[in-house]
């Protein structure tokens, strides 16, 4: 599938401002200060804000994208576009009641937290729920969604923790955990997930498997067309180890390194969050761009 | 609503026959003809006279070789939607452009309401559904529904245009609920069968197998052994031998 910016920057600057506002929600990160409710504020619904608008992009017709918030009966994508509208509400009536009030509201915190969670998961179930891209369609998709949402949140927790002058270690222990998790679900995913087949072959796609092995012998148009366009990009395959490995070592190694060394300096908390979201775009990236779609069964390919 | 019907009085669709189809690529242009003055916007074009001319069509004629050295056959296989009974293309839509249509089964996507996520085009294992490049709207077959129903048309005329166009009558369409409709005893008849059933979307449209070729077209055989040993019977044999008689 063709890694589109829009996307790839609509799931994770989304997924960020998700996971961090599970770790406002459940109290984890505490604003010391009026201005830091501000900015916690700023930071959160910046990110989701940032990422939904990316989203739109994608679009022919952005100026219709709030009719995508009517069919969540049926459509991921339009759960995810509830969710995720519902989840800015209240983390806005969060953050306001908290300045009002001078104290944050816990259960009005697990609420939020929960949502985001759900929001999340919906972001990703978007992707998982589509049988005819087989590596998308796996259990483990949404969990890896969630997971690196959740470690990337707690890193940037820490960060603005150092920045406000009182960094905890159970932040950056938080921190620690998650990307280790997310690191193991992550290699468990390309394991599982990255060898499955869609169980379509060009012999099911054509119904002619019972005449011998099929194989294309002319295309139906001479240029490529938004089909191939869209869901038969090759281009990345043949580095695809290569980028796993600086996915891996951007979003977790480095991470890991400052969250255990230096949990205490800000600068490094920063650059270790803005080094790990690089990493998680060329995570990402990688998604989309090794996804294959049954469709190119009808372009040449074998399997 | 995108949430399907749980079932369609009708089911309208396509039967292909792959035993005649010599992929002339009539009905891959009349389609294109037709739906561009049709149903919804103009099926656009992006580039038509450049280079890398490209664009939105809703049936494509595909070409295989299925099987081994002589016994290799040649399929034309056009494809275009299959109106399938479990469309994932229609639950996916977030909008409710994409539908399913109860009384015939027909999907569609209403232009109006698209917003041109491809979500839907993502959600299709066939490739049945492409982006208009002008409109930033889906596109995908209608079944000629400003056609089947259109008074105005002549009786003959009111069958989509592919169908109407292909010089082999290599596609025909009906009714595949009623199983005394043309296309289901077709269908029955010949074995027609779903693409990709495990897919799982049950496709309406269905593909009719090649015909299995006479048995000394289907066997292995060498050419040219074959040319050498033959030897001509009857009349012929007369004609070759009094022609090896003649001098010179
Ligand atoms: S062929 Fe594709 S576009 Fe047509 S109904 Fe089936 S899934 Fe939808
Ligand atoms: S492209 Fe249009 S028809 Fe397809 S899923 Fe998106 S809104 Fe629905
Ligand atoms: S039924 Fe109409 S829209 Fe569909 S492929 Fe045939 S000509 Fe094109």
């Amino acid at each position: 599938m063709r890694p589109a910016a829009s996307l790839i920057i609509f799931t994770t600057l989304s997924g960020l401002g998700l996971g961090l506002t599970v770790l406002i929600g459940l109290g984890l990160l505490a604003a010391t200060s009026p201005e830091w409710v501000i900015i916690h504020a700023a930071v959160s619904l910046g990110l989701i804000g940032v990422g939904v608008l990316s989203s739109t992009l994608h679009l022919g017709h952005p100026e219709r994208a709030w009719r995508a918030l009517s069919q969540w009966r049926s459509s991921w994508l339009s759960r995810e576009g509830v969710m995720a509208a519902l989840t800015t509400i209240v983390l806005a009536g969060y953050f306001l009641d908290h300045l009002i009030s001078g104290q944050a509201r816990p259960w009005l915190g697990i609420i939020l937290s929960i949502m985001s969670l759900i929001t999340i998961y919906s972001t990703a179930m978007i992707y998982a729920s589509l049988k005819t891209i087989a590596r998308w369609h796996h259990i483990l998709t949404p969990v890896v969604f969630v997971v690196l949402a959740l470690a990337g949140g707690c890193l940037l927790a820490a960060a603005l923790e150092g920045l406000a002058g009182n960094p905890t270690i159970a932040l950056s222990q938080w921190g620690i955990g998650m990307i280790a998790v997310a690191s193991l679900i992550k290699i468990l995913w390309w394991n599982l997930a990255g060898s499955k087949g869609s169980g379509s072959t060009p012999e099911t796609a054509t119904g002619l498997g019972a005449l011998g092995k099929v194989r294309m012998i002319m295309p139906p148009h001479s240029e490529e067309n938004w089909l191939q366009h869209e869901m038969g990009f090759v281009v990345a395959r043949k580095h695809a180890l290569r980028l796993a490995v600086i996915a891996f070592i951007l979003a977790a190694i480095i991470p890991l390194l400052v969250l255990g060394l230096y949990p205490h300096s800000a600068a490094l908390l920063v650059l270790a969050a803005l080094v790990h979201l690089a990493g998680v775009i060329v995570e990402r990236w990688l998604f989309f761009a090794e996804a294959k779609h049954t469709v190119t069964l009808y372009y040449g390919d074998q399997h | 609503m995108t949430c399907l019907p749980s079932s369609t009085e009708k089911k309208l669709g396509l039967v292909i026959d792959l035993d005649i189809c010599v992929g002339c690529q009539a009905c891959v242009v009349n389609c294109k003809e037709w739906n561009t003055a049709g149903y919804g916007a103009p099926l656009a074009d992006s580039d038509p006279y450049g280079a890398h001319p490209t664009g939105a069509w809703l049936n494509r004629v595909h070409a295989f070789e299925a099987g081994e050295a002589a016994k290799a056959r040649v399929v034309h296989f056009p494809k275009s939607c299959l109106h399938c009974d479990d469309a994932p293309c229609v639950t996916v839509c977030p909008t409710g452009a994409s539908y399913k249509r109860q009384e015939d089964g027909i999907v569609l996507v209403n232009e109006d309401w698209c917003i041109g996520c491809g979500l839907c085009a993502w959600s299709c294992p066939y490739g049945a559904r492409e982006m208009d490049p002008a409109e930033g709207v889906m596109k995908k077959c209608t079944l000629c529904i400003d056609r089947i129903y259109n008074t105005h048309l002549e009786e003959e005329d009111r069958v989509p245009a592919c169908v109407r166009t292909c010089p082999t009558s290599a596609r025909h369409f009906g009714d595949l609920n009623d199983p005394t409709s043309d296309v289901s005893m077709l269908v029955a008849e010949r074995g027609g069968y779903d693409l990709m059933p495990e897919q799982d979307t049950k496709p309406v449209n269905k593909y009719l197998p090649p015909r299995p070729r006479p048995r000394h077209e289907s066997e292995d055989v060498d050419l040219v052994s074959m040319a050498k040993k033959t030897t001509p019977k009857g009349f012929w044999k007369w004609l070759d031998q009094a022609l090896d008689q003649l001098p010179g």
